[in-house]
């Protein structure tokens, strides 16, 4: 026992040692850049981009990967407190958050920078990319107007359908509600599986819900209703909501959609055990990686009314902001510039399949692609409405419609529910 | 003659039953070993598109690949650093706490004791967020030390109350022994206590070794230097954001279970040989 | 004299103590005053609140539903899975042979990471696709095939299961050790005396055991209650918060609605439910002790 507890005893020691000088690395130097980022199937091509930037320019880029997201999520929310971030990092969340980081002092305003040379910075993104990552005078969560992040890619989320299996069943792609409906019929007689998507979480229930909003009762009334001036009871609200119900029953959605995470569906679908998938521009790479071979196609939620248009949601990927307090703010800049050029976003879009941020990237864009870039300049997010739902509320709203669809509860009981919840936040806030 | 016949043929029935009952349990522990093992040999299709538990073709070069890109070597030695650290640490203070909660007087020794329990029951939520900052003003926030610290304390409650519970049921007789021989408090501890409580400690070495090995939101936040990191966070490198590289994946589960079921398998040996039994006379 | 002697037994809860209160106390009163503020956990401002966190935890319904779906999984795990761990453990303490190998197999399922789990059992559930699903196809018992992570009223009981079957190794383990530390003498003396099988087990097995049991069931309910890794791989808390357990409502309120002061507040409104539960349970065990 004595021999072993003496190669423990020097072990101990050993790691003592070890642990005892802070391992402080270069990071300080004005000649590096840290980024903190999430991105693990981009690794490769940041640590390639950043090879060229130091060839270029000298200086060194250290991208530093920590994943997943939630996790990524809380290192940047423990450093923020511990005023140590890094000198680019991005925020996932919602702009509730990310106004409250720039009202902390971490983000840099870079409106000085985008407005430079006429605008020169500004104005090769989409303007959609673009607006949710800008603060507009006037806005409601109370921050000094401005820029305040850039995107490195944009996404839209939109339908897909499996060309082989829609020809099995003798259809078109669905043009309108009716027609799904119909092919729901033929999916649940041949017993398939039909819409799949990552409704085991909110993110995409709430997409899809709000994509129909729109289309039934027009971006107006969908945004006087998060401001509380009208309620979840109103008619066009339980028509969305009745929505899911008339899916449901006609076989349009797969069985366990409403426990599904997206990595399930994104295999599902990639496998070609479903019809329909719900899912975002990201997904071509994902699909190629599980089925290259697979035939499909994106189009628009097909619409339930012709009032007003289909809305879509879309805009930037991933953004990246600048730390207010890194004393290499100036060179981070000029890197963000560089990363979002013409050439280096066409490099990413290729190497990684997703849509450059870049208008002037969009080169040799795949079929897919570039349907999925269609939908870009008509595309909304909930980050340019300049407006939040309350939490509480999104989350009772979309767990409802999770509740409609295994059969629990009715479309009026859930508004009625969703409604008492938004007058007990709205009492709240007085 | 029919008696024996009898007993025997119910001895037979009764051990086929107790077989057949172990062997069913252990079927559904060894399943998902096995599927990790399958998936860790095909490729990214083939999981996707076979349901069988034999791979088609036996790509053992993923656990080279998956070593490689993953860079665990590194990490490896990290993990079996902090977990040395961390199990070795909180054995002896554990056990030196258990000890004097169950055989010691001192004043406060209750409220002591019961705040230990009491750090069982109730869990901090973002206990990440102030251990940083913590860790910060420590000037220890980046480094082994400080994480190895942290850790220890995750699994002091349960060692403390696991060894206590075991010091309360020990006879005294061989520790009043050892004292009628001079041997001071210390000693006690270290040549009565300790090694009566083989059993105990293995089990709670089996425990903090799972706890540290498998722990990843902690160095993620705390470490910025991914020379520290632990083996955990090498696997996230196979789990993308959008994309997971399952064969790669499962390789990498398999190599990181590994020495804990072989750390398992050397702390079982004590627990099967158990307490002395023959040393308390009568 | 006796300052020396109480100086000297203060050295052996040192090391202990003082770790205790640097990473457990300090951040522990840090939360447990955060409770009463209304705080995103970005801004450098906080609003204080007093009560109102608690006051509201009181009313809300979907806390309340994920404490009662935790204390399912804790009723499953006391029963199911601690009666299958020490039945495997008293077969094992026999002398029998492939004893070690039982040994190391059962405790496969703690060692796996919950990676590894999750995943396993999603496909073995899985609706449309799993092995379970297939088997009971095969067996000419397709009508009891079902979606068993989304169906709302198989889902909470599927969830537990798996979970008691990921735990069940560490009462083995304890139960193991327990049943070695009872001496082989009383086992001979009570056949001696003309005891069968049953008798002994009563009469020897299950007293000495006690402590032990009472032991793994305080274990059993402090995990099971705050477990969540499991659960939130395999359902994320649904269908509809069906299978929601309270440690991720805290994390929902910390990550989801940014509300860190409420996230605090539920922390501590379960630390005070987790224990009265543990002080019930001890009060129990002592009466049953008698």
């Amino acid at each position: 026992m004595s021999g072993k507890k003496q190669i423990l005893c020097l072990l101990l020691a050993f790691a003592a040692l070890s642990g005892c000088a802070p391992q402080k690395e270069a990071s300080n130097s004005a000649n590096t850049i840290t980024v903190w980022h999430w991105m693990t199937d981009r690794e490769p091509a940041f640590r390639e981009l950043a090879r060229r930037y130091e060839a270029k320019t000298g200086i060194k880029v250290r991208f530093e990967l920590y994943a997943p997201s939630e996790e990524y999520s809380q290192k940047v929310r423990a450093a923020a407190q511990g005023v140590n971030l890094p000198d680019i990092f991005g925020i996932l969340g919602e702009k509730k958050d990310f106004a409250s980081f720039i009202k902390a002092g971490h983000v840099l305003n870079l409106s000085s920078y985008m407005s430079a040379d006429n605008f020169k910075w500004r104005d090769r993104f989409y303007a959609r990319a673009l607006a949710v990552n800008e603060f507009p005078s006037g806005n409601t969560y109370g921050v000094p107007a401005g820029y305040y992040a850039v995107p490195i890619d944009v996404m839209t989320i939109q339908m897909l359908y499996n060309k082989e299996l829609l020809k099995k069943l003798g259809s078109e792609p669905p043009k309108n509600l009716q027609e799904l409906l119909d092919i729901g019929k033929k999916i649940k007689a041949a017993k398939m599986q039909g819409l799949v998507s990552g409704w085991g979480e909110i993110a995409l229930i709430d997409c899809f819900a709000n994509n129909y909003a729109f289309n039934i009762m027009g971006k107006d009334k969908v945004l006087a209703t998060i401001k509380g001036r009208v309620p979840y009871t109103d008619p066009d609200w339980i028509r969305v909501l009745s929505l899911f119900k008339e899916m449901q029953e006609s076989g349009v959605f797969a069985n366990g959609l409403v426990t599904m995470i997206n990595k399930n569906a994104e295999q599902l679908f990639a496998n070609g055990r479903a019809v329909f998938a719900f899912n975002g521009s990201w997904c071509v790479n994902v699909y190629k990686g599980m089925n290259p071979n697979l035939s499909y196609g994106v189009m628009l939620p097909p619409k339930a009314s012709d009032k007003y248009p289909m809305a879509i949601w879309g805009g930037a990927g991933s953004s990246f902001m600048v730390n207010a307090r890194a004393k290499n703010k100036e060179e981070a800049v000029k890197f963000l510039e560089w990363l979002t050029d013409k050439e280096q976003q066409a490099y990413l879009s290729e190497a990684t399949n997703n849509l450059p941020a870049n208008k002037e990237s969009v080169s040799a864009l795949s079929e897919v692609m570039a349907q999925f870039a269609k939908g870009i300049d008509n595309s909304t997010h909930p980050n340019v409405w300049g407006v939040s739902e309350f939490t509480p509320v999104l989350e009772a709203f979309d767990k409802g419609i999770q509740s409609i669809i295994i059969g629990e509860k009715t479309p009026e009981q859930v508004a009625s529910e969703v409604q008492k919840i938004k007058m007990r936040e709205l009492a709240k806030k007085k | 003659m029919r008696n024996t016949a009898y007993y025997n043929v119910k001895r037979i029935i009764v051990n086929t039953a107790i077989h057949s009952f172990l062997l069913a349990v252990a079927v559904t522990c060894i399943f998902p070993l096995l599927w990790m093992v399958a998936c860790s040999l095909k490729t990214q299709e083939e999981i996707f598109k076979s349901m069988s538990l034999i791979p088609y073709g036996w790509h053992f070069e993923n656990y080279y690949l998956a070593w490689m890109q993953g860079g665990f070597g590194r990490f490896f030695i990290n993990s079996i650093i902090y977990t040395v650290s961390v199990v070795v640490g909180i054995i002896i203070i554990s056990s030196m706490a258990a000890y004097a909660f169950s055989r010691l007087q001192f004043p406060g020794k209750n409220i002591l004791f019961y705040m230990f329990i009491a750090a069982m029951m109730i869990p901090i939520p973002g206990s990440f967020v102030p251990l940083y900052v913590l860790l910060n003003k420590l000037h220890l926030r980046n480094t082994a030390i400080g994480y190895i610290l942290c850790m220890i304390n995750v699994g002091l409650s349960t060692s403390i109350f696991l060894l206590k519970t075991f010091f309360d049921k020990m006879p005294k007789e061989l520790e009043d022994a050892a004292r009628i021989d001079g041997c001071s408090k210390i000693g006690i501890w270290r040549h009565v206590a300790l090694p009566l409580a083989k059993p105990v400690l293995a089990v709670v070495v089996v425990f903090n070794v799972l706890n540290v090995w498998n722990e990843y939101v902690l160095a993620l936040v705390i470490f910025d230097s991914r020379q520290l990191m632990p083996l955990q966070v090498a696997l996230t490198s196979f789990q993308g954001e959008f994309v997971t590289n399952y064969p790669l994946l499962m390789a990498g589960l398999t190599i990181t279970a590994l020495p804990v079921i072989i750390v398992y398998l050397l702390m079982q040996k004590y627990i099967v040989k158990g307490v002395t039994q023959g040393a308390v006379v009568g | 004299m006796r300052i020396k002697e109480t100086l000297e037994n203060y050295v052996f809860v040192l090391p202990a103590v003082t770790i205790f209160i640097v990473f457990y106390i300090i951040p522990f009163i840090w939360v447990f005053q955060l409770g009463l503020f209304e705080w995103d956990g970005i801004l450098p401002t906080k609003i204080f609140v007093g009560l109102n966190n608690f006051k509201e935890i009181f009313f809300d319904r979907t806390w309340w539903q994920s404490m009662g779906n935790a204390g399912y999984i804790t009723l499953i795990a006391l029963t199911f899975q601690n009666i299958i761990a020490f039945m495997l453990a008293w077969a094992c303490d026999r002398e029998i042979r492939a004893k070690n190998f039982y040994r190391l197999i059962f405790f496969i399922p703690p060692v796996l990471s919950e990676v590894v789990v999750g995943l396993v059992w999603q496909w073995i559930l899985d609706g449309n696709y799993g092995l379970l699903n297939y088997w009971l196809n095969g067996l000419g018992l397709g009508n009891l095939t079902r979606s068993w992570l989304s169906d709302p009223q198989t889902a909470l009981t599927a969830v537990a299961i798996v979970h008691s079957w990921k735990g069940f190794g560490w009462g083995f383990l304890i139960f193991l050790a327990g049943l070695q530390t009872i001496p082989r003498e009383l086992y001979e003396a009570a056949r001696v005396d003309g005891a069968n099988a049953w008798q002994t087990f009563k009469n020897v097995t299950i007293p000495l055991m006690i402590p032990v049991a009472a032991l793994v069931a305080i274990l059993t309910i402090l995990g099971s209650m705050q477990s969540f890794v499991l659960i939130n791989a395999m359902t994320r808390g649904g269908p509809a918060y069906h299978t929601e357990v309270p440690v991720l409502r805290i994390l929902a309120s910390m990550r989801g609605s940014s509300r860190f002061g409420y996230a605090c507040a539920q922390g501590i409104s379960f630390g005070v439910i987790l224990m009265a539960i543990s002080f019930v349970q001890y009060k129990l065990s002592k009466k049953i002790k008698e």
